[in-house]
């Protein structure tokens, strides 16, 4: 298939649409009742906080889900996508984040490569010809002869890009694409994207870096916890608005005033990091001179949209992840480095983010699972062997303490409930009794009741005179649960603010990246917390 | 020409189809009746590939099986073999409990016999066997530790992948072997022929009877107790465990990862290493060409099929042992090539295999899609 132009379809007619889509992953609902549509010669966005069912909603576009219920249409007829391949036949081109191209091929040869009209014949000339005049025909500067690996990422997505006109894409879906991009690679995608729906093409952007949402495209549709919150174009909405959208809207505006101020702590700083820095697991910074003190009793929140270094913070305290910069204190003691082992020795309870892969081994039982922090000391241990007495009586401790509903201790811990998974591990972290606890999104995918179950148990561990630290994506739980509320966006602190009183706009402004002291309009009230923050 | 962004099918129509659903926990009943299954079908498709060659199968199996267990003198011989599948699927399971793909324990056995070799030629060679014998147990542990724990090593601080450095260190070793048999180590009275002198008469195994069932089979026994209780009760099996089923995991909870890949990787070779040296003490006497008919390569068959349980991997191994020797058998009562018994193990595998995976997924039928009135517009 040669020749890309998408046949005229008349500016504004729909190109794609969905009608009450809704997709189920066992208790999870990761759509529920989404409609949306966009058009011929649109480029639509598509915003929301990791979680939001963005990456569904794309899979479902892409024929790598069917939804549970609901319709979706192209161009007006409704189609039954299989398989990606339907979806390549239907004209939806895919570039997603992590790029689907063999590096030692070249251009040509990738694209060439699982291109179903090819057949058995494989005319390299002509592909090579018809990626030439697509380049051309979009600014998408691509050298058909280089070999992948010689191609910087920019170059590497136009490939993708390309290869789906190539395929005769007419509705692109972009996932987070300027996500790897430099500002300069950015700018430039952003002119081509323009270029192409001028063009007539209908272009899925999604993201969530507000800004660029707003450079980018004719209309936005925010999506929060699996639901379409609404459609705005992007002419006369501001940033604000979105992040309001995105945050929620029940809470958006109000100052939080309701409920005493908690007692502000006055115990000695237990936790405390130092320009800290740090690189993700791809090796670029994912941590940017990150500093903060955290005081006995004292709660701290993080707040961010996921992905901002929040999991790379919780593992370079709990010594998973080697900084390249700052140092980490438990007290007077400088625990930079230290193992992970001797780190939870030492009195730092982790709560991580990926609670089936990391915090839990899923096919294990609950009993084995429980005694993962405790199989080395007494009770448990006697010399090299495991008391098989105490490890019943410690499991059914915890259950018991933390309510973890589980038909028995030998269940698979897969078996459980996210909530009662979540319970059992927090159950484990904290059985020890810890002086700082690093919990990250602790309620993320749990039920209500787990939730306040976790609520409770970390408000007494605040009472009992732990220094907390919560990341979460949930403003709401951290305005609940913190004494003050630190935003990381970029991996940069934007700034700090007392959760009592917070005002939510300040904070989902610093959320999309804007520091505290270029926020338009900060109440004066919200900036009071924040003067400690760095301190 | 661009394509038409087409509709394939209406969703208004109801949708069926077959689709594949996991299954958390299989029952052990449903692992048992799967398991049963699974070799019967062997048994039927080896009979089909027997029918095709002109053979009876139900006279083939009958003779196998009469070969393998029945009297004395077969049953003895399926026990000699089971000696060396028995350790080596023990040694090959621990690795595997950790997710660590151990197939060189044929080299491992074979360096365990190179070590208990040159224990009971050039070091004791006089010494009674109350000596010689667990110096010999020693020495082959540690032969088989050694070439076990040098791809550990590779493995847990450098990444090398373990499956082929382990694959090709067999070679290594079978070649090592057949320098010592053919060079250094040859018997100069053996008139040329490949092959140690006789081992010293303290080194032989105490047998069982006038039959070959030596001392080997308490150390599989043994070894396969000492397995079950390291794997259920202590703090080492725990976190091998804990690393098999996810290695972030044990990295998150500080386990030492790097040093129990080797530790795990030379204890799975000691075990190999023992079977080497139960194979030369008990059996041959010497070391000579040819040692093992790839018995390192059965306990890979041995440790699946007993999943990975020591207790299953006695019963499997004995199972085994006895397709062999009835094997062998074939070729003696029947005239027919003892090349059936391989054949047959590979179909039996295939099956089990492809059993397996019905014990982890259920078919099911999806139901059709009701899909949702396309009412609405888009909101704006």
């Amino acid at each position: 298939m040669t020749g890309a132009l998408p046949e005229r379809s008349p500016a504004g007619d729909e190109a794609i649409g969905l009608y009450g889509v809704t997709k189920r992953f066992g208790p999870v609902t990761a759509n529920r009742d989404v409609t949306f549509s966009a058009a011929w010669g649109e480029v639509h966005a598509l915003v929301g906080e990791n979680g939001a069912g963005k990456s569904t909603l794309m899979s479902i576009l892409a024929g790598l889900y069917r939804p549970d219920s609901g319709i979706v249409r192209i161009d007006g007829r409704p189609v039954d996508f299989r398989s990606p391949g339907d979806a390549r036949a239907a004209g939806v081109g895919m570039v997603y984040q992590h790029f689907m191209l063999v590096e030692s091929f070249t251009v040509t040869e990738n694209v060439m490569l699982g291109d179903p009209s090819s057949g058995l014949r494989l005319d390299a000339a002509a592909v090579d010809a018809d990626l030439r005049r697509l380049s051309a025909a979009y600014g998408l500067d691509v050298d058909p002869n280089a070999r992948i690996w010689q191609l910087s990422v920019g170059e590497r997505q136009r490939v993708e890009i390309v290869r789906s006109l190539h395929q005769g894409a007419r509705i692109l879906v972009l996932d987070e694409p300027t996500a790897v991009l430099t500002p300069g690679e950015s700018e430039q995608l952003i002119r081509t994207l323009r270029g192409m729906a001028a063009e007539g093409f209908c272009i899925i952007f999604i993201s969530h870096k507000l800004d660029e949402v707003l450079a980018v495209a004719d209309r936005i549709s925010v999506l929060r916890r699996g639901e379409l919150i609404g459609t705005v174009p992007s002419a006369g909405t501001t940033r604000r608005d979105l992040a309001r959208m995105m945050v929620g809207r029940e809470l958006a505006g109000t100052l939080l005033d309701e409920g005493e101020a908690p007692p502000h702590p006055a115990g000695p700083v237990v936790l405390s990091v130092d320009h800290l820095s740090a690189n993700g697991d791809k090796g670029v910074p994912a941590l940017r001179e990150v500093s903060f003190e955290i005081r006995a009793g004292e709660t701290l929140g993080i707040a961010g949209v996921a992905g901002n270094g929040q999991r790379e913070l919780g593992e370079v305290i709990a010594g998973m992840r080697r900084p390249t910069h700052g140092r980490v204190r438990l007290g007077e003691r400088d625990i930079t480095n230290w193992h992970p082992r001797e780190v939870a020795a030492a009195g730092v309870a982790h709560v991580p983010e990926d609670r089936l892969g990391t915090g839990l081994a899923p096919t294990m039982e609950v009993d084995q699972n429980a005694i993962l922090r405790a199989y080395e000391r007494k009770p448990i241990a006697r010399g090299s062997f495991l008391v098989a007495s105490a490890v019943d009586r410690f499991t059914d401790g915890l259950i018991e303490r933390f309510d973890v509903k589980t038909p028995s201790r030998s269940t698979a811990v897969r078996d459980l409930s996210g909530g009662n998974q979540q319970k059992l591990l927090i159950a484990r972290e904290l059985a020890g009794e810890p002086r700082a606890i690093v919990a990250v999104h602790p309620t993320r995918g749990v039920d209500v009741g787990a939730a306040e179950v976790i609520h409770d148990v970390l408000r007494a561990q605040r009472e009992r005179g732990a220094a907390t630290l919560l990341v979460s994506e949930d403003l709401e739980e951290l305005l609940a649960l913190c004494d003050r509320i630190l935003v990381l966006a970029g991996g940069e602190v934007m700034g700090a603010v007392r959760a009592h009183g917070a005002d939510i706009e300040v904070i989902g402004e610093m959320m999309a990246g804007t520091p505290l002291d270029r926020v338009e309009s900060v109440a004066q009230g919200a900036l009071a917390g924040g003067a400690n923050a760095n301190g | 020409m661009a394509r038409t962004p087409g509709p394939t099918l209406p969703s208004t129509e109801p949708i069926r189809r077959w689709t594949l659903e996991r299954v958390h926990r299989p029952t052990i009943l449903a692992q048992a009746i799967v398991t049963v299954a699974s070799v019967l079908l062997g048994l039927v498709l080896g009979g089909i590939i027997m029918i095709i060659a002109g053979e009876n199968p139900f006279e083939v199996y009958r003779a196998m099986f009469t070969g393998a267990f029945s009297g004395e003198y077969n049953l003895s011989e399926t026990l000699v073999k089971t000696i060396p599948l028995l350790l080596t699927g023990l040694g090959v399971s621990i690795a595997f409990r950790m997710q660590l793909w151990n197939i060189g324990a044929e080299g491992q056995f074979y360096f365990g016999a190179i070590f208990a070799s040159g224990v009971a030629i050039f070091w004791l060679p006089d010494a009674g066997p109350w000596v010689v014998i667990p110096a010999m147990m020693v020495a082959g542990m540690v032969g088989g530790a050694l070439w076990g724990a040098i791809p550990g090593a590779l493995r847990g601080y450098l990444g090398v992948n373990e499956t082929i450095t382990t694959l090709m260190m067999n070679y290594v070793a079978i070649l090592v072997a057949e320098y010592l048999v053919h060079g250094p180590w040859r018997d100069p009275m053996a008139f040329g022929f490949p092959g140690t002198e006789s081992f010293s008469e303290a080194t032989y195994l105490p047998t069982w009877g006038t039959t070959r069932v030596h001392l080997g089979l308490i150390f599989g026994l043994v070894a396969a107790i000492v397995l079950s209780v390291v794997f259920r009760r202590t703090r080492w099996g725990y976190e091998i465990g804990v690393t098999g089923a996810s290695e972030r995991v044990a990295q998150y909870a500080g386990m030492r990862t790097a040093r129990n890949i080797v530790l795990v990787l030379a204890f799975s070779g000691a075990l190999a290493g023992l079977a080497g040296m139960a194979e030369v003490a008990g059996i041959n006497h010497s070391l000579q060409r040819g040692l093992s008919p790839g018995y390192g390569y059965t306990a890979i068959i041995v440790a699946w099929l007993g999943r990975l349980n020591p207790a299953g991997i006695v019963v499997v191994s004995f199972l085994l042992a006895g397709l062999l020797v009835g094997g062998d058998q074939l070729q003696i009562t029947l005239g027919l090539p003892s090349a059936i018994a391989p054949m047959l193990q590979g179909v039996i595998l295939f099956c089990l295999l492809a059993g397996d995976f019905f014990t982890r997924y259920r078919v099911t039928r999806v139901r059709a899609i009701a899909p949702a009135p396309a009412s609405g517009e888009a909101a704006s």
